[in-house]
C-alpha cells in the first residue's frame, strides 16, 4: 500500500569543492545551464519545463566537481549563500568563478535524491 | 624681367622665405605690370643668393613628324654607344630623366593615361640671369650641359630624320611593289581583273589602317627624355627594318630580274607585306601599351626629407618607365615640397651644441684616440639630461594654436568677404558703372580678406608659394564658378598644402631629376629594386615589391542554408 509522499521541497545536498589552479585560472570541473534569461524548454535534466534553475550539465572526470560529489543534472540551488534560482545565466557564472574564492560551497538538489527519499518513505 | 620669358629651369631651388615685411611694402610692391612676387616678400635679393639659380639649357626641338615607331632605333643605337662609354666604369648608374620643358607640357603633363615613351625636347630659349647672381661654379656647369645637350641634339635629328626615313619606305614599298611592273613591263604582263581591284582596295584601305594606327601609337609628344634606349622600341625598328629589307631581297629576286608575268601574284605579295606591316604594328600595341597595363608590382615613393609617401600599382615596366610613371603621379599626388616647414626651432637645437669637452693625456695613437673621443662623447651626451625635447613640445603645441587662430580669423575674413559679393541676375537692373566682371570683383573682395590671409600664409610657411597676382587669378575662378569659400566648400585651396603641379608652374616644376639606380635603368622591375630620383635638396626613394599570388578559392553558399536559431540555452563551463 502506498503511501503518496510527494514531497514539494525536495531533498538537498551540501556540496563542497575546492577549486583548482590550472595556469591562471581556478576550475572547478563541471557545466552550467539554464538561468532566467535562458530557455528552460530546452533543460533535459529538469523535471518541471518552465523551471529557470541553474542545473548541472557536464561534469569532468577526475574534477573537484567529480570529486566533491557533484552529479550531471543537479541544479544548484545556492553558491556560498548566495541565491543561484533566479539569477541570469552569466550572474552564475560569475558567482561561481569569483577568483578570491578558492572553495566553493553549493546547496544542490538532485531528481534522485527525490526518488530516494520517496522510496525510503515507502518502505 | 625674368618672368616673361620661357624658361626650362634645371635646378630650382625653392626659396625659403622666411623674412616679414611690413604688409604695406608688399602690397604696394605688387602692383607691378605681370610681376609675380612671393606674397608677402619684398625682394628677391633679400633671400639668400644660394636659393635661386636659374640654369637654362638648350635642347633641341620636337617636331610632330618623326615620330615613328622606326625613329628609335639609330638614335637608340647610337646614345646606347655613347651612354655606356661614359657609365661604364660606375656600378652605381647614374642618369638624367629630362622632361620637356613648358610649352609643350600644358597639354601633356597632366594626361596621366598616356605612357608614351617618345623622346623628346622642346625649345627653349637661353635667358640671362636674373636679378641674382650667378657664382662661378653654375657657369661652368652652364657650360657643360650646354655642351652634353648639343651632342645629343645634333643625333636627335638625325635619327629622327632616319626614323622618318624608314617609316616612310616601310608605307611605300607595297605601292612600289605594285607599281613596278606596271612600269616597266607593262605589255607582258596578264591580265588581271577582278581579284586584283579587290586587292587594291584592301591594299589602300589597310594602309590607311596602319597609318591612323601608326599616328595614334606613335605620333605623341613625348613626357621624357630617357637615358637610355627603351628596349622594346629597338626591338620593332629592327623587326621592321629586316622585314622591309627581306621582302625587297625577295622581290628583287624573283620579281624584278625574272621578269614574273603574272600580275596577281605580285599584287598578293605586297598585300601579304601590308599584313606583315599590319601585324607588327599589332605587336606594338600589345609590347608597348597593353603589357604594362595589368597591375604586377607595387611601388612605394617616399620622399627623403619630409616623408611623404605614396603607393603605385604599375605592371611590367623598365626602371626608367616606371622612374617617369612615378614622377607623374609626384607632381599630382606628393604635397608641395615645403622645407620651411621642416626645421626644428632653433631654441630647441642651441643646447646640443654645448659639448663634452675631452682631453687627451699623454701619448696615444690617434687613430684610436678620435674614435675613442667621439664615443665618450656621445655617450656623455646621452647620458646627460636633456630638456629640449620639453620644448620641442610646447613649441609645436604652441604653433598648433597659432595656426588654428588664424585660420578661424582667415575663414571668417573670407566667408564675409564673399558676401559682398553676389551674381548678377537677368531681371536685376543696375546701372553699368556698377557691374564687375571677374577680376574686378576679386579685386574688390580681396581688399578686406588680405591681412587675414597674409598673416596665414605666414604661419604656416606657405607665403612663397603664393604671390599676389596667382591668389587673385585664384579668387577669380572660385567667384565665376560659383565655388564658396567655406571650410569645406571648393574655394580652399590655401587652407592646405596642395599637391605640386596646382601651383604656378614657372617657379615649382623643376623638370631635372636624375635617376640613380644599382640596376642598369632598362632592366624590368623585380621585387626588391630601389632606385632613388634626385633632386637638388630632396629625393624620392621608390622601392619595389611584387604583387603577390592570390590564391581565391570558391565556395558555394546555398541562400537557403542560412538559417538561425535563438541562442537561449548555452552552457558554461567553469
Amino acid at each position: 500500500q502506498y503511501s503518496a509522499v510527494v514531497s514539494f521541497s525536495p531533498f538537498q545536498q551540501r556540496i563542497e569543492i575546492h577549486k583548482l589552479r590550472q595556469g591562471d585560472n581556478l576550475i572547478l570541473g563541471f557545466s552550467i545551464g539554464g538561468g532566467i534569461d535562458q530557455d528552460p524548454s530546452q533543460n533535459p535534466f529538469s523535471e518541471d519545463k518552465t523551471d529557470k534553475g541553474i542545473y548541472v550539465t557536464r561534469v569532468t572526470e577526475g574534477g573537484p566537481a567529480e570529486v566533491a560529489g557533484l552529479q550531471i543534472g543537479d541544479k544548484i540551488m545556492q553558491v556560498n549563500g548566495w541565491d543561484m534560482t533566479m539569477v541570469t545565466h552569466d550572474q552564475a557564472r560569475k558567482r561561481l568563478t569569483k577568483r578570491n574564492e578558492e572553495v566553493v560551497r553549493l546547496l544542490v538538489t538532485r531528481q534522485s535524491l527525490q526518488k530516494a527519499v520517496q522510496q525510503s518513505m515507502m518502505s | 624681367k625674368i618672368e616673361s620669358l620661357k624658361v626650362t629651369v634645371d635646378f630650382l631651388k625653392l626659396p625659403l622665405g622666411l623674412k616679414k615685411p611690413p604688409l604695406k611694402e608688399a602690397l604696394a610692391a605688387v602692383p607691378g605690370p605681370g610681376r609675380s612676387k612671393p606674397f608677402g616678400l619684398e625682394r628677391h635679393k633679400a633671400r639668400r643668393s644660394d636659393t635661386m639659380d636659374n640654369e637654362s639649357q638648350y635642347s633641341g626641338y620636337s617636331y610632330k613628324s618623326g615620330h615613328s615607331r622606326s625613329s628609335r632605333k639609330h638614335r637608340d643605337r647610337r646614345d646606347r654607344h655613347r651612354s655606356k662609354s661614359r657609365d661604364g666604369s660606375r656600378g652605381d648608374k647614374s642618369v638624367t630623366i629630362q622632361a620637356p620643358g613648358e610649352p609643350l607640357l600644358d597639354n601633356e603633363s597632366t594626361r596621366g593615361d598616356e605612357r608614351d615613351d617618345n623622346w623628346g625636347e622642346t625649345t627653349t630659349v637661353v635667358t640671362g640671369t636674373s636679378e641674382h647672381s650667378i657664382s662661378h661654379d653654375d657657369i661652368t656647369r652652364i657650360t657643360k650641359d650646354m655642351e652634353d645637350s648639343a651632342h645629343l641634339d645634333c643625333s636627335r635629328h638625325l635619327g629622327v630624320m632616319l626614323a622618318g626615313a624608314l617609316a616612310l619606305l616601310a608605307f611605300l614599298t607595297p605601292v612600289a611593289f605594285m607599281l613596278l611592273p606596271q612600269l616597266l613591263w607593262r605589255d607582258e604582263l596578264e591580265p588581271c581583273g577582278t581579284p586584283c581591284e579587290g586587292l587594291f582596295i584592301s591594299v589602300a584601305f589597310k594602309l590607311l589602317i596602319l597609318l591612323l594606327g601608326s599616328w595614334a601609337l606613335f605620333f605623341r609628344r613625348p613626357k621624357a627624355f630617357f637615358p637610355r634606349v627603351f628596349v622594346f622600341r629597338a626591338l620593332l625598328m629592327v623587326l621592321v627594318f629586316l622585314l622591309v629589307v627581306s621582302y625587297w631581297l625577295f622581290y628583287g629576286v624573283r620579281i624584278l630580274d625574272s621578269r614574273d608575268r603574272n600580275y596577281q601574284g605580285v599584287v598578293q605579295y605586297a598585300v601579304s607585306l601590308v599584313d606583315a606591316l599590319l601585324f607588327v604594328h599589332y605587336l606594338a600595341v600589345v609590347l608597348l601599351e597593353l603589357r604594362q597595363l595589368q597591375p604586377q608590382f607595387t611601388l612605394k615613393a617616399v620622399r627623403s626629407a619630409d616623408g611623404a609617401s605614396r603607393f603605385y600599382n604599375v605592371g611590367h615596366l623598365s626602371i626608367q618607365r616606371a622612374a617617369v610613371w612615378i614622377l607623374e603621379n609626384y607632381y599630382h599626388d606628393f604635397p608641395v615640397y615645403n622645407p620651411a616647414l621642416l626645421n626644428l626651432p632653433k631654441s630647441v637645437l642651441s643646447k646640443k651644441m654645448s659639448g663634452f669637452k675631452v682631453y687627451s693625456l699623454g701619448e696615444e695613437n690617434s687613430t684610436n684616440n678620435s674614435t675613442g673621443q667621439s664615443r665618450a662623447v656621445i655617450a656623455a651626451a646621452a647620458r646627460r639630461r636633456d630638456n629640449s625635447h620639453n620644448e620641442f613640445y610646447y613649441e609645436e603645441a604652441e604653433h598648433e594654436r597659432r595656426v588654428r587662430k588664424r585660420r578661424a580669423r582667415l575663414v571668417v575674413a573670407v566667408e564675409e568677404a564673399f558676401t559682398h559679393i553676389k551674381r548678377l541676375q537677368e531681371e536685376d537692373q543696375k546701372n553699368p558703372r556698377e557691374i564687375m566682371d571677374p577680376r574686378e570683383a576679386a579685386q574688390a573682395i580681396f581688399a578686406s580678406m588680405a591681412r587675414a590671409m597674409q598673416k596665414y600664409l605666414r604661419t604656416t610657411k606657405q607665403q612663397p608659394y603664393h604671390t599676389m597676382e596667382s591668389i587673385l587669378q585664384h579668387l577669380e575662378f572660385c567667384i565665376t564658378h560659383d565655388m564658396t569659400p567655406k571650410v569645406r566648400g571648393g574655394c580652399t585651396r590655401y587652407l592646405t598644402a596642395g599637391p605640386t603641379i596646382q601651383y604656378h608652374k614657372d617657379r615649382w616644376l623643376a623638370k631635372q631629376w636624375t635617376l640613380v639606380s644599382e640596376e642598369p635603368v632598362t632592366n624590368g622591375l623585380k621585387d626588391g629594386v630601389v632606385f632613388v630620383l634626385k633632386r637638388q635638396d630632396f629625393s624620392l626613394v621608390v622601392s619595389t615589391k611584387k604583387i603577390p599570388f592570390f590564391k581565391l578559392s570558391e565556395e558555394f553558399v546555398d541562400p537557403k542554408s542560412h538559417k538561425f536559431v535563438m541562442r537561449l540555452q548555452s552552457e558554461t563551463s567553469v
